[in-house]
């Protein structure tokens, strides 16, 4: 079984957004929520270099680790979903993710968290494929139709990359090779420390 | 560091040139413009040209190693960078602390806040055990004075019943997950826990109120006096029969927990305000200046960290909220024993407000004598019914 990873090749992403807003469009967040985001760093600088991040699915999960509902499993693939149905909201993942990929919609009075939202590596959720109630809480379910994530497939420079682990690094390796020079499969270490899947 | 991806490099480049010959023969004829398939051609032309790639040298030899590769390191620390949503937090790429952060709250969080509680009840036991229900030692008077009036008491419960939801609910986010999940399954939980966190956060206005009106209340009556040396000289006479130092409205024990209620209530409900309005109420970087003017840095040998990220400003409220709960948890464990199955009328003082004069002229000697000196010019005492 493929290990589903994510890779940012911060040498081509060009901060165009159009992952971010792929996957908006894909899943129909609401706004406010952004389960994907561009970070740039020394922006209009030397060396600036942005990169791509939502969740990386990682092997020791954090937030499946602190949830106090237990409410994040992880598919065959790796791939870390959760249940909009027992999340209560209270914070927690956001506060053990290294990436910031957790997302809540501010519902309510005070700063109280609706459910959070994040990204599903376009798997969906505990609900049935394709069913209304899976799309309306995760948004579309692609790997069930045979198809990677949106955001890598439509990247124009295809700085982002989405599938089996294996097949994206040895297209990365195959750059640096090639152009001579890369920062690194970003966040890898931190997602699947020592290599593991 | 530029090391790490070279030396991922190096590993895999003797296996992947030989990878990249079987790929070049078999998917010469794919379409490049598969991009996750297949590999370069030319990539294979030239490792086939006999370039020599080892040793942690980089091919091309173009920008191989920093500054950019500072950059990562700095990232990899917490630098932030822009983002073009308006969650400018949103431009931190890592926050390591989550680990940390994991690790208290997975680790010595929960390992040990169940040690302090279960140790608590249990020296509870023993205490019943050895020193037995502490009784009125002249027997119920049959005549009863006003302890407590019914603001008082509404003051007192507000904060009590409040303060037992938000445990309850509290250690339920701590420990549900491994005690009442299993036996209830996955959606009653969810939803018994869902409904604890809204309880949790409006009760804690009740709670605060409470907190405010026995403050009011009660704050007078907690000053310490000469009668709370000799209170504590004799330990209040908890384990001692026949042993009743004098005491005004309040003994030093209570003064004590009184204090303490205040003091950590005080710190918790702060601490929970900041959890309440995520990321708006950051006091921690603030709180530890303070402490480390103070010399706290001096006591435990290192300063306190007095830049922190607004993620670590949620991780210390959450951690601090936690271990400032189990603390005044085990301290009311201990106050709701003596005040009920510990201590034979006690009850009645926060009950009916009336207590028995007998249990009143052992445990508050002074306050009864105040009382009757002030009751003989008003009132008469009540009678028993």
């Amino acid at each position: 079984m493929a290990r589903m990873k994510f890779l940012c090749d911060a040498e081509r992403c060009i901060e165009c957004n159009a992952c971010v807003t792929a996957c908006k469009n894909e899943h129909e967040i609401p706004w406010g929520i952004n389960r994907r985001r561009v970070v740039t760093i020394n922006d209009g600088n030397e060396g600036e270099r942005s990169i791509s991040v939502a969740c990386m699915h990682c092997s020791d999960a954090p937030c499946m680790a602190v949830c106090p509902v237990d409410c994040f499993y992880q598919t065959e693939e790796g791939v870390v979903l959760h249940s909009k149905d027992l999340c209560i909201g209270c914070g927690y993942c956001f506060y053990a993710c290294p990436f910031g990929a957790p997302q809540y919609p501010q519902v309510g009075n005070f700063g109280s968290r609706g459910k959070m939202d994040k990204c599903t590596f376009c798997a969906g959720g505990p609900e049935d494929n394709f069913s209304d109630a899976e799309f309306q809480k995760y948004g579309r379910n692609r790997l069930a139709e045979g198809k990677l994530p949106l955001c890598a497939e439509m990247c124009s420079t295809k700085a982002l990359l989405a599938g089996d682990g294996d097949v994206v690094s040895a297209i990365y390796r195959e750059r640096i090779v090639s152009r001579g020079f890369g920062s690194g499969a970003w966040g890898w270490g931190k997602a699947y420390p020592g290599g593991a899947s | 560091m530029s090391r790490n991806w070279i030396s991922r490099l190096t590993g895999p480049l003797a296996v992947f040139a030989v990878l990249a010959v079987i790929a070049f023969a078999s998917l010469a004829a794919s379409s490049p413009a598969m991009a996750q398939s297949g590999l370069d051609p030319k990539l294979v032309q030239e490792l086939q040209g006999g370039q020599t790639l080892q040793g942690g040298s980089v091919p091309g030899n173009v920008e191989g190693t920093s500054p950019i590769s500072e950059q990562w390191r700095d990232v990899r620390r917490g630098l932030r960078g822009t983002v073009s949503i308006p969650d400018k937090k949103a431009g931190v790429l890592v926050q390591s602390e989550g680990e940390n952060w994991r690790n208290m709250h997975n680790g010595p969080l929960s390992t040990y806040s169940i040690w302090v509680i279960a140790g608590m009840i249990v020296v509870l036991a023993l205490f019943f055990l050895i020193r037995g229900r502490i009784r009125i030692e002249q027997g119920k008077s049959g005549t009863t004075i006003t302890r407590f009036k019914d603001f008082e008491r509404f003051g007192h419960w507000l904060l009590a019943v409040s303060f037992i939801i938000l445990a309850l609910s509290g250690l339920n986010l701590l420990y549900g997950r491994y005690w009442l999940l299993p036996a209830i399954g996955p959606e009653a939980f969810g939803t018994i826990t869902l409904w604890g966190k809204f309880v949790h956060n409006y009760l804690s206005f009740a709670f605060m109120l409470g907190l405010a009106i026995i403050l009011l209340m009660w704050a007078v009556h907690n000053i310490p006096n000469r009668y709370d040396l000799i209170w504590m000289s004799k330990a209040g006479g908890l384990f001692t029969k026949h042993s009743h130092p004098p005491a005004r409205k309040f003994n030093a024990g209570q003064k004590v927990l009184f204090w303490l209620v205040i003091l950590g209530g005080v710190s918790i409900s702060l601490s929970g305000w900041s959890l309440l309005f995520p990321f708006e109420y950051p006091m921690f970087a603030k709180t530890f200046e303070i402490l480390n003017m103070l010399g706290f840095n001096w006591i435990l040998g290192f300063d306190l960290p007095t830049t922190l990220t607004p993620m670590q400003e949620m991780q210390f409220a959450q951690l601090w909220h936690a271990i400032l709960a189990v603390f005044l948890i085990a301290v009311i464990l201990g106050h709701i024993y003596i005040g009920s199955i510990g201590m034979e009328g006690a009850f009645d003082a926060m009950g009916s407000g009336e207590v028995d004069l007998n249990w009143a002229k052992e445990h508050h000697s002074i306050w009864v004598e105040e009382m009757t000196e002030s009751d003989a010019e008003a009132t008469k005492p009540a009678p028993a019914e």
